[in-house]
């Protein structure tokens, strides 16, 4: 029989951005208390507002029955002395000690029960920890010192299995089959059954369902919006609805993007925009059932009013001193107290630009520039905007374009889904300030561990590696790396191919072992295997391959520099192989990638006839080399594309 | 529609029915509410406490001229304090707010995760900022820990922002046209202020001076600190210490101790105003005055600590 269940933890308003790990968490917890009572699994279904978390599910069990665990003891033979004391350890009497027939004769044996348990019992014992158990990014307590600790005072506990209410203590409160309402529309004490809790809660202007507040909000404000700040919206109401407000469009002189980060990050509000325009108004959701009165509009424009002042203020006391004049205030911007001020490091970026990555004039104009906002009042106060800050004051102080745009886009890409620099002088700098990043925080063993990435040191080398690729910078990265953080660098290519770009592993490895010095030649060299790779050659000779590195592993050959000696070749499969791998060879000269691969493939059938008829092995020492040596050279030859030993066969 | 003056009499009357000492503010400068000693000390130790104040809190490198509307150099701050917090505490809060002609169902409120951390006093907490109609009108948060020591009971401080709470109930645009008193506007009251301390804090201060003056009052602390150290033996816990003699310990002038290390606050926010701190030295100055708060709230539960042992003897 299945009992349905619904627990419900009310607590004071939860992080928006925390609540779905939570909830994931709680079932996690769930799940281990099932594990541990070994009980199958039932499914859970997780919801959440910032005042509840809440987990039901249809089919629990209505209990669990005894659980017996026969343990084996001493052999009877061995006598009584050993029989009492195998019965005295597990507390029973020697007369309750079974036996039993084991291969090497009679043994006792004792069979431990653990009693049977309703699962309201089970849920009454285990909930307590299961819940506390859940692992928040910063707790709290709420009562004494060494109280339970949760992300916010827990205020009631809704526990309810099939028509029980089960009876359970958690930091002080105590389960129930009450829950609460909207905190201000609605009621504060709410008895519910499982049947009419969700409708209860929707009476109480709660919606439970973080999909139908964020339908309810779409209905009205539309789709196309900033998918993080709808859902930090989703979770940060119970009774959502829009209400619409604008401003004086004097403040559409301001850059868009001032507006839009004070709209989007500082007030939560959605920007509207009109024929791609941004437009003088904005939506903002409230956690109420509508604004008949216009009350809460009235009070979102004052606020936004009095941002926007602000923002002016600033953007027109800074442009009272131009950019370029500010480069010498970096000397008081600190980057790292061990490494320096952000003077020094735009004087390393602007040498990186100048020298190794010969950018012109212009660009290292911009590379002199870039970090100068930092000295500025709207990045102090909009700190999210730096960069794209510095890039507006250089177009309004007449800074030609490739530079102001260069200095805008230095920052990219923030993510992996953010784009890359614009301009090829914007990816310049932005490499050069990568670069340093790694550089001189690897120089001084700040070196990100496990999730710990302070200095953002894993986005600096995502961000290289794809600009690199899709910015077709052909730069070699051999000059910049150095092995301390080679390793570092390297994974954030695989990365970036297989996890961004969807490739195999085991051809992103193959292409990466050939060598990746140039990163947009590796990404030709993997569109060209990825094309090859479903043909009828390929991963049989990929196969070979795998075995001529085996055998020249085993007979430990790694080239005496020799080369092959054409007379001590056996006519047939040996001398046929030789003279088609030198045809190929000739063949492979300018071919692009695709090709060269299609004409190394075609080497198999000769491949395949060598190992078939030709024993590698020689009794003679000076065949087996030359044989060792055709090989060795072959596999040397054909592997500055890919070391097809990685590709992962099924032949 | 309420005055200024009108709102806060509210508010202290909502606060002194629900048990709070109505203190009066903190006669020296401070950045806040939160750091004078009915916050500061009062949150340490395991003593339940309830008061309310008004505190005007200074923050130099706010200061615009009185040009900004939103902006100033001299804000006040409704300071409650309840340890420890009630359960019902939000509710009490929201009351609070009715209490001053905010009627909630008419309006958005939100609580938007805002912890909150004074790296000079050794103390975090967290909490929420409350919005109202997407206006930031107090800072609610649960104290963890103050002068780098565990709280014995979780206090929850509400601090109100009075200009722009009665700016919204006003309908106002700029706090200068804010009615403090029926027929007298904010601006009459402090527009000199304003204009006169910014002008003080960004143009004139002499940084020789405050410097003497930070260092002479740090100076102060240390002696005091130290001498307080001579009386007192370190608790095993850490947290804290205890008098060896007593008398010596619950008369020391702790209090006056903790008024130098508010000068050296202050005195770092004016030079930081002033523009006289890079940020390499900022840090290095802050943790200065982060060593003296901390040394006093470690003395003070000591003194707390041996006043509790002599009243158990009697």
């Amino acid at each position: 029989m299945s009992l349905p269940f619904l627990l419900e933890i009310g607590t004071e308003e939860i992080p928006d951005w925390m609540i779905e790990a939570a909830l994931a968490e709680l079932e996690e917890q769930f799940g281990n208390v099932f594990q541990t009572n070994r009980l199958d699994r039932p499914v859970f279904e997780k919801s959440a507002t910032p005042r509840r978390l809440t987990l039901r599910s249809r089919d629990f069990p209505s209990g669990r029955p005894d659980i017996v665990t026969p343990e084996d003891g001493p052999s009877v033979s061995v006598g009584e002395r050993a029989a009492q004391g195998f019965a005295r350890k597990h507390g029973v009497s020697v007369a309750e000690l079974k036996v039993y027939q084991s291969p090497t004769g009679p043994k006792y044996r004792v069979e431990k029960r653990v009693l049977g348990e309703s699962m309201a019992q089970i849920l009454e014992r285990s909930l307590p920890g299961a819940i506390l158990g859940i692992h928040w990014p910063k707790s709290m307590y709420w009562g004494e010192l060494g109280s339970p600790t949760f992300i916010r005072p827990i205020r009631w506990i809704l526990a309810i299995l099939g028509d029980k209410v089960l009876d359970f203590k958690v930091a002080g409160i105590k389960s129930g089959n009450v829950t609460s309402g909207h905190r201000i529309l609605g009621a504060a004490e709410i008895p519910v059954t499982i049947e009419n809790y969700e409708q209860k809660l929707r009476e109480n202007f709660v919606i439970l369902s973080a999909e139908e507040r964020e339908q309810r909000i779409l209905s009205i404000a539309g789709a196309g919006h900033d998918e993080r700040l709808l859902k930090t919206l989703v979770y940060l109401t119970e009774y959502p609805g829009v209400i619409s407000g604008s401003f004086d469009p004097e403040y559409l002189r301001l850059p868009a993007e001032v507006l839009v980060t004070v709209m989007k990050h500082h007030q939560k509000y959605f920007p509207v925009y009109e024929n791609g325009q941004l437009a003088n108004r904005f939506l903002a959701v409230t956690n109420t059932d509508g604004d008949p009165e216009g009350l809460i509009r009235r009070g979102n424009e004052r606020v936004l009013r009095a941002r926007f002042n602000d923002a002016q203020f600033f953007w027109e006391t800074d442009q009272k001193k131009k950019l370029a004049d500010r480069e010498v205030d970096l000397k008081h911007v600190t980057f790292h107290t061990k490494l320096g001020s952000y003077w020094d490091k735009t004087d390393r970026i602007k040498n990186v630009v100048k020298v190794a990555l010969g950018g012109d004039a212009l660009t290292i104009r911009a590379a002199q520039l870039c970090k100068c906002d930092l000295t500025t009042e709207l990045v102090k106060e909009f700190t999210e905007l730096q960069g794209v800050v510095g890039g507006l004051y250089a177009r309004a102080q007449g800074e030609p374009e490739e530079v102001w745009r260069a200095i805008y886009d230095h920052y990219k890409p923030e993510s992996m889904e953010d784009s890359i620099p614009h301009t090829h002088g914007g990816q310049l700098v932005s490499i050069a300030d990568k670069l340093d990043t790694l550089q001189q925080c690897f120089g001084i063993g700040l070196v990100p561990t496990g999730s710990r990435d302070p200095y953002a040191l894993r986005r600096a080398a995502q961000g290289i590696v794809k600009i690199l690729v899709e910015g077709k910078v052909r730069i070699s990265l051999r000059k910049f790396i150095r092995s301390d953080f080679e390793e570092f660098l390297l994974d954030r290519v695989r990365f970036y191919f297989r996890d961004v770009r969807g490739c195999k592993y085991d051809e992103v490895n193959a292409v990466v072992a050939a060598g990746w010095d140039n990163l947009k030649d590796v990404e030709e060299r993997l569109i060209a295997i990825q094309a090859v790779r479903p043909t009828e050659n390929f991963e049989p000779l990929a196969a070979s391959f795998k075995r001529i590195q085996n055998i020249l592993k085993q007979a430990q050959f790694v080239g005496n520099g020799g080369a092959i000696d054409a007379t001590l070749l056996e006519p047939g499969p040996e001398s046929d192989l030789y003279h088609e791998f030198q045809s190929v060879r000739s063949r492979l000269a300018n071919l692009p990638y695709r090709p060269a691969l299609e004409t190394i493939a075609s080497l198999r059938p000769q491949v395949d006839l060598f190992f078939d008829k030709v024993l590698v092995n020689a009794p003679e020492p000076k065949i087996r080399q030359n044989r060792l040596t055709l090989l060795h050279t072959l596999l040397a030859e054909f592997s500055t594309i890919a070391d097809f030993s990685e590709i992962v066969t099924h032949t | 529609m309420d005055s200024y003056q009108e709102i806060i009499f509210k508010l202290k009357k909502y606060w002194s029915d629900r048990g709070c000492i109505i203190q009066e503010p903190y006669d020296l400068e401070v950045g806040a509410g939160t750091m004078t000693p009915e916050t500061f000390l009062r949150v340490l130790g395991p003593k339940p406490y309830r008061v309310a104040y008004v505190q005007p809190s200074r923050r130099p490198a706010d200061g615009r001229y009185g040009e900004n509307p939103n902006r100033l150099y001299k804000h006040m701050q409704l300071q409650v304090i309840l340890k420890p917090s009630p359960n019902d505490v939000i509710d009490q809060y929201l009351g609070s707010l009715s209490a001053i002609g905010i009627e909630l169902k008419k309006h958005d409120i939100k609580f938007e995760e805002d912890n909150w951390e004074s790296p000079t006093l050794g103390a975090w907490g967290v909490g929420w900022q409350v919005m109202l109609d997407g206006l930031e009108i107090t800072q609610f948060t649960y104290f963890q820990q103050c002068g780098g020591i565990d709280l014995d009971l979780v206090p929850a401080e509400l601090t109100y922002g009075l200009e722009r709470l009665t700016a919204f109930l006003q309908l106002k645009d700029s706090v200068y046209d804010i009615e403090w008193a029926p027929g007298v506007s904010y601006r009459e009251v402090r527009f000199a202020d304003e204009l006169q301390f910014s002008v003080y804090n960004f143009e004139m201060a002499d940084v020789g001076m405050l410097w003497k003056l930070f260092e002479l009052h740090e100076g102060e602390a240390q002696r005091l600190l130290g001498e307080f150290r001579k009386l007192a033996a370190p608790l095993p816990n850490g947290r804290g210490s205890v008098g060896t003699e007593s008398g010596g310990v619950s008369r020391f002038p702790l209090l006056p101790t903790y008024e130098h290390v508010l000068k050296c606050s202050h005195l770092f926010n004016t030079l930081d105003a002033r523009g006289a701190i890079s940020v390499t030295e900022r840090v290095a100055v802050i943790a200065r005055v982060r060593k003296l708060a901390v040394g006093v709230a470690e003395a003070w539960m000591a003194q707390q600590t041996t006043e509790e042992l002599a009243e158990a003897v009697q």
